[in-house]
């Protein structure tokens, strides 16, 4: 299994390629499209991120050890962002989840796109994936 | 004519750029953007006139104070006001329209109504139901049409003698709808009660007089009408305000001060405590300068152009649906395309340099009327520009492509 450090590497050299925000929208919005999406039973209030204007779902379960996240907004270029967030934190254990050194958003430049609100969104969705983490590890 | 070539030069950020482009300024129903004479008018306020106004006897407190009234009068002549003691200086419309309802927590009792509308701003919501919870009133709510302006004959339905005020928008600021508050007004008070109109919208855009137009309040934002922030107009009639009791309690709003017993000012110290925005009030003056020099109704006829157009071309984009088609609109454009959320069209026209808002813009129920989590709205300027429109519908239709 990848570790965190790992994807995040990788998640830098796919975003070395491009060459201006357009592009780097254009694969958010390819990644937003893919995501993976949450089960409808999981799209509740105490799902529902706040702080975001658009609305964010974050549901997560443990499987043999490792939490495994679920999500979705109904805004393209939200679920964009979350799908790296994702792509780096679903699948491993949670402490190294709740340790998770994200200094990937600040090389791929993902903060510098977003205003000071939506810098918020994202914070409160990291906040959320950790909290998760917390929690079903402590089980 | 108006010579907006001239006009966008008096503008000093309409020449900056945002994200390495020309900006393109569609948010003016936040705010609209500050002409040099404003910024100037605050800058000399500080280095030249400051003290305080209304206090001392000093050179500087009367030539603040002087600055200071001149204003009063120049938006009473600007508002058609009877007497220059009717224009109550606030901090913006949210500020007037809590003014208001907070005094009219004593004035009503259990079983008296307040009317308001579905289309309104979260300001002309809450403080009525803030007023309503303490004062055992029921808040009544006009429904929308489809078209996004009111029912009237709801409205009508709404009236008896119960009905003591009813607050609504002048124009709509999701919508851009224009509410005919004439009839409004004199159906309202022809059952007795007052009237107030959220004019936040409104007062850059149509001319006003408050004598024929007969409302008891009308409120409205400097920062709406090319003036600093912090700022607000309240007008009431002279006799309407007296029977209003006080907001805030405080300096300049008392005669005299014991323990025993206070007595309040007259009109209009009574609802302006404490020191106020001076500077901003003093620039307040350039801005409406501004807007005479210009000519409210050159404007008005300007405006009427950009949003025509804007809205015959926003409409060739396949899947563009407005909200708020009313005959009688303002330069508001409210729309959706397709599925996509407003949230996404708008980030990315922001890195093409344009500015519009998305969300829910502080009308809720709005959106929950027309089932929908927010709109795209282009809301128009004396300073936009037909090529703008044409920018922006461009980054809309690229917006599209990326996103479908
Ligand atoms: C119709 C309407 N009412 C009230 C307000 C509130 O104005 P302010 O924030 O200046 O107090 C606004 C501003 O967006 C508005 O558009």
């Amino acid at each position: 299994m990848e570790t965190i450090k790992e994807i995040q590497e990788e998640i830098i050299e796919d975003f070395e390629i491009f060459d201006d925000w357009m592009q780097k929208y254009e694969f958010l919005i390819d990644l937003g499209k893919e995501l993976p999406q949450i089960e409808e039973q999981y799209k509740i209030e105490d799902n529902l991120i706040k702080g975001c204007q658009s609305r964010v779902w974050l549901h997560a379960e443990e499987k043999n050890g490792s939490i495994v996240y679920s999500a979705d907004s109904d805004a393209i270029m939200t679920k964009g962002i979350i799908a790296i967030l994702l792509r780096v934190l679903s699948n491993q254990k949670s402490e190294d989840i709740i340790n998770a050194d994200l200094s990937f958003i600040d090389e791929i430049g993902l903060k510098e796109q977003l205003s000071a609100t939506r810098a918020n969104g994202l914070v409160s969705m990291i906040k959320k994936i950790k909290l998760f983490a917390l929690a079903l590890g402590k089980r | 004519m108006l010579d907006i070539i001239k006009i966008r030069s008096k503008f000093p950020i309409l020449s900056r750029k945002v994200n390495g482009q020309d900006l393109v300024y569609f948010d003016n129903g936040a705010t609209t953007q500050k002409p040099q004479v404003v910024i100037d008018a605050e800058a000399n306020y500080y280095a030249n006139e400051n003290s305080n106004v209304h206090r001392g006897v000093h050179f500087l407190s009367g030539l603040a104070t002087d600055k200071f009234e001149e204003t009063r009068n120049t938006i009473q002549k600007f508002i058609g006001a009877k007497h220059k003691h009717e224009i109550i200086f606030t901090k913006g419309t949210t500020d007037a329209i809590n003014l208001v309802a907070n005094g009219f927590r004593t004035l009503l009792n259990k079983g008296d109504e307040v009317i308001i509308s579905e289309m309104e701003h979260h300001s002309n919501i809450v403080p009525w139901q803030m007023c309503c919870e303490q004062s055992g009133a029921t808040l009544k709510v006009i429904p929308l049409l489809n078209n996004g302006s009111l029912d009237m004959i709801a409205f009508e339905n709404f009236l008896t003698e119960n009905t003591k005020l009813v607050s609504v928008s002048h124009i709509s600021n999701t919508l851009g709808t224009i509410n005919p508050i004439k009839e409004i007004i004199e159906k309202a008070q022809a059952v007795g009660a007052k009237v107030m109109i959220d004019g936040a919208q409104a007062a850059a855009h149509i001319s006003l007089n408050m004598q024929s137009l007969g409302a008891d309040y009308y409120c409205f934002s400097a920062h709406k009408l090319y003036g600093p922030t912090g700022v607000g107009i309240l007008y009431g009639k002279e006799d309407v305000l007296n029977e209003l009791p006080p907001y805030q309690g405080g300096g300049e709003m008392i005669k005299e001060v014991s323990f025993k017993k206070t007595t309040y000012a007259c009109l209009p110290h009574k609802f302006e405590a404490g020191t106020p925005n001076i500077a901003g009030v003093v620039a307040f003056k350039s801005a409406i300068d501004f807007i005479n020099e210009l000519g409210l109704s050159n404007i008005a006829k300007y405006e009427e152009e950009l949003l025509q157009y804007a809205t015959e071309e926003v409409l060739k984009i396949e899947g563009l649906k407005i909200y708020g088609t009313a005959k009688n609109k303002s330069g508001i454009i409210s729309f959706n395309i397709n599925e996509l959320h407003p949230y996404d069209i708008g980030v990315i026209v922001d890195k093409l340099g344009i500015a519009i808002r998305t969300g829910h813009h502080c009308t809720q129920p709005i959106m929950e009327r027309f089932n929908i989590p927010g709109t795209a709205r282009i809301s128009l300027a004396v300073y936009n520009t037909k090529e703008e429109i044409d920018i922006c519908i461009n980054a809309i239709i690229k917006a599209k492509q990326m996103l479908s």
